[in-house]
């Protein structure tokens, strides 16, 4: 598959917005969906729908090796040792919020600390935060520098005695910057902490090795990586997964229920609760094929190429500020233009039929201490082009002029 | 929609040079408001003098060109007027964004409601509506006093 000809695959680019072409620069709020994952969905639901895991019947059967073979594939995907270390959530957020509220009422205790640093998105930081109250954590937070990077350093300074998890993003969705998290895990690990990686930027545009980084926790965003809504993936390591708590209780994560007590299911249906987003998780299997198809080297690279023209095009830009300046950066081009609020630009924007995305972006932490109020962010997918850098310029240009 | 009926002429010009951007001296009323969607913040003084009317009223704030536009127009209009006069007003406007094409309220003159106006453009933008009726919340807080931090995600509009 062409990279070129990657948004024929996406039937959002046939249809006009507001009489414009789309130009989709949203990709880390969440990603277009290719037809083969569209199409998956609705054979799923007209010609093999079943609940999964419960009944005997052809059906259920059939849908049932469906949702296994994606937990294959993720793990084949993300290169996991064991497929039963994949777990379906509802999505990331719900990810790391399993991991804080089952690790933190097994492991923590008042005075414990927990390490986040300053580019963590919200859900990286509100599940931690209710264990302040819950179990009287600490929260630590490792400081971004100038360039909207988290180093190796900044995590060291940070860790102590009492520190029982570091909880950090692998790719910042508002500076770009990725984290060097293989490194940061080797360091954590020496000194007997776990680590769990927010991978919900990362995951549709780096290639992932799970063995390889040897975290403990990842979670992923499904949403992001062409996959659909209402499905994310937790990576666990087994012996994790085995030691802590189930998080919800309901059918299918139980062995045994009686009167007297309850024992819980084999992994990874301990930690899936009631009804699974069924055919979100089938349909899913279709974004790895499609992923894989296309290639993540591939996807590096055009990724790669565009957010340097991009950079390019906005350094030029007069009155164009870039936020952020890390030296291994994703897809991510967040900007402010002075005296136009991020909001009047998005809307502006939005008549050209750019869409980017204006505000904190769920991260009030960095803008704080950047000391903005808000930042307008532009996001690459495989499917963008230089063409479409092109129109967000001359569309900001557009911009200026309206406020000149 | 119409990018030129969101962003007229007075709008741009009162987002680009707010009026009353200031702290009102002795005010005896305020209040702050805070859109977390998008993190406005606005902090509204007011001066009532013995026979509750408008002596003074201020803002100080940070928002889009919508957001400081309103509460800058806001200001201008409000000064002067009785307590119970601005709770009228301040209803009329919020019922305009609302649902009502028009303005209603006879305690304005004709060309200060066509400079109100000008913010009925966002009704074509939901996602716009609350920067344009972030500081009027925030004034009836002040009048009321009856919530200390208007967060904006908690009204219906």
């Amino acid at each position: 598959m062409k990279i070129e000809d990657i948004k024929k695959e996406f039937p959002i680019f046939n249809n006009k917005v507001q009489n414009n072409d789309l130009v989709y620069l949203d990709s880390a709020n969440s990603s277009q969906k290719p037809l083969v994952v569209i199409d998956r969905i609705y054979d799923f639901y007209t010609k093999e729908f079943s609940n999964v895991g419960r009944s005997v019947h052809y059906l259920a059967v059939a849908a049932t090796n469906l949702y296994e073979n994606t937990r294959t594939s993720v793990q084949k995907y993300i290169n996991a040792k064991d497929k039963n270390e994949i777990v379906f959530t509802k999505g990331a957020t719900e990810a790391i919020n399993l991991v804080a509220s089952t690790f933190g009422q097994k492991y923590l205790k008042e005075g414990d600390e927990v390490l986040l640093t300053e580019l963590e998105h919200h859900s990286n930081y509100v599940p931690w935060h209710y264990l302040r109250k819950s179990k009287g954590i600490k929260i630590q937070f490792a400081d971004v520098n100038e360039n909207g990077e988290v180093t190796l350093e900044s995590i060291e300074k940070k860790i102590t005695q009492k520190t029982k998890i570091i909880a950090i993003t692998h790719l910042s969705n508002v500076t770009g910057a990725i984290l060097p998290v293989k490194e940061i895990t080797k360091l954590a690990h020496s000194k007997g902490i776990p680590v769990l990686i927010d991978g919900c930027q990362s995951a549709p545009h780096l290639k992932l090795d799970m063995q390889d980084l040897d975290c403990d926790f990842y979670a992923i965003s499904c949403h992001k990586m062409y996959g659909p809504t209402g499905l994310g993936i937790l990576y666990a390591k087994k012996k994790w997964l085995e030691e802590l708590p189930p998080y919800q209780g309901g059918g299918g994560m139980i062995g045994e229920v009686k009167k007297e007590g309850i024992t819980y299911g084999d992994l990874p249906n301990k930690f899936e609760a009631g009804t699974m987003a069924t055919a979100q998780v089938i349909a899913f299997n279709e974004s790895i094929k499609f992923l894989n198809k296309i290639g993540i080297d591939n996807i590096v690279k055009h990724e790669n190429e565009l957010m340097e023209y991009g950079q390019e095009l906005l350094r030029k830009n007069n009155s164009v500020k870039l936020i952020g300046n890390p030296k291994n950066k994703g897809a991510v081009l967040s900007f402010t233009i002075d005296g136009i609020h991020p909001h009047d630009i998005a809307t502006i924007l939005d008549e050209d039929g750019v869409a980017i995305r204006a505000g904190h972006h769920c991260c009030q932490i960095l803008h704080e201490k950047l000391d903005l109020v808000a930042t307008a962010r532009a996001s690459l997918g495989v499917y963008n082009t230089k063409e479409d850098l092109d129109q967000l310029n001359s569309s900001i240009n557009k911009c200026k002029k309206i406020f000149e | 929609m119409n990018l030129k009926e969101l962003y007229q002429e007075i709008i741009l010009d009162h987002g680009k040079n707010p009026r009353n951007l200031r702290k009102t001296d002795n005010f005896n009323k305020d209040a702050k408001g805070h859109n977390p969607l998008c993190g406005d913040k606005v902090h509204i003084f007011l001066k009532l003098n013995e026979n509750k009317k408008v002596e003074d009223i201020s803002f100080e704030g940070q928002g889009c060109a919508i957001s400081m536009a309103s509460a800058s127009i806001m200001t201008d209009l409000i000064k002067g007027k009785e307590e119970n006069e601005v709770k009228e007003i301040i209803n009329d406007f919020l019922e305009m964004i609302k649902e009502k094409d028009n303005l209603n309220t006879k305690l304005l003159e004709e060309d200060e409601k066509t400079k109100l106006m000008c913010l009925s453009g966002v009704k074509q933008y939901p996602m716009r509506v609350k920067c344009a009726t972030l500081s009027w919340h925030t004034l009836i807080s002040a009048i009321d006093k009856s919530q200390n931090e208007i967060n904006i995600e908690s009204k219906e509009i």
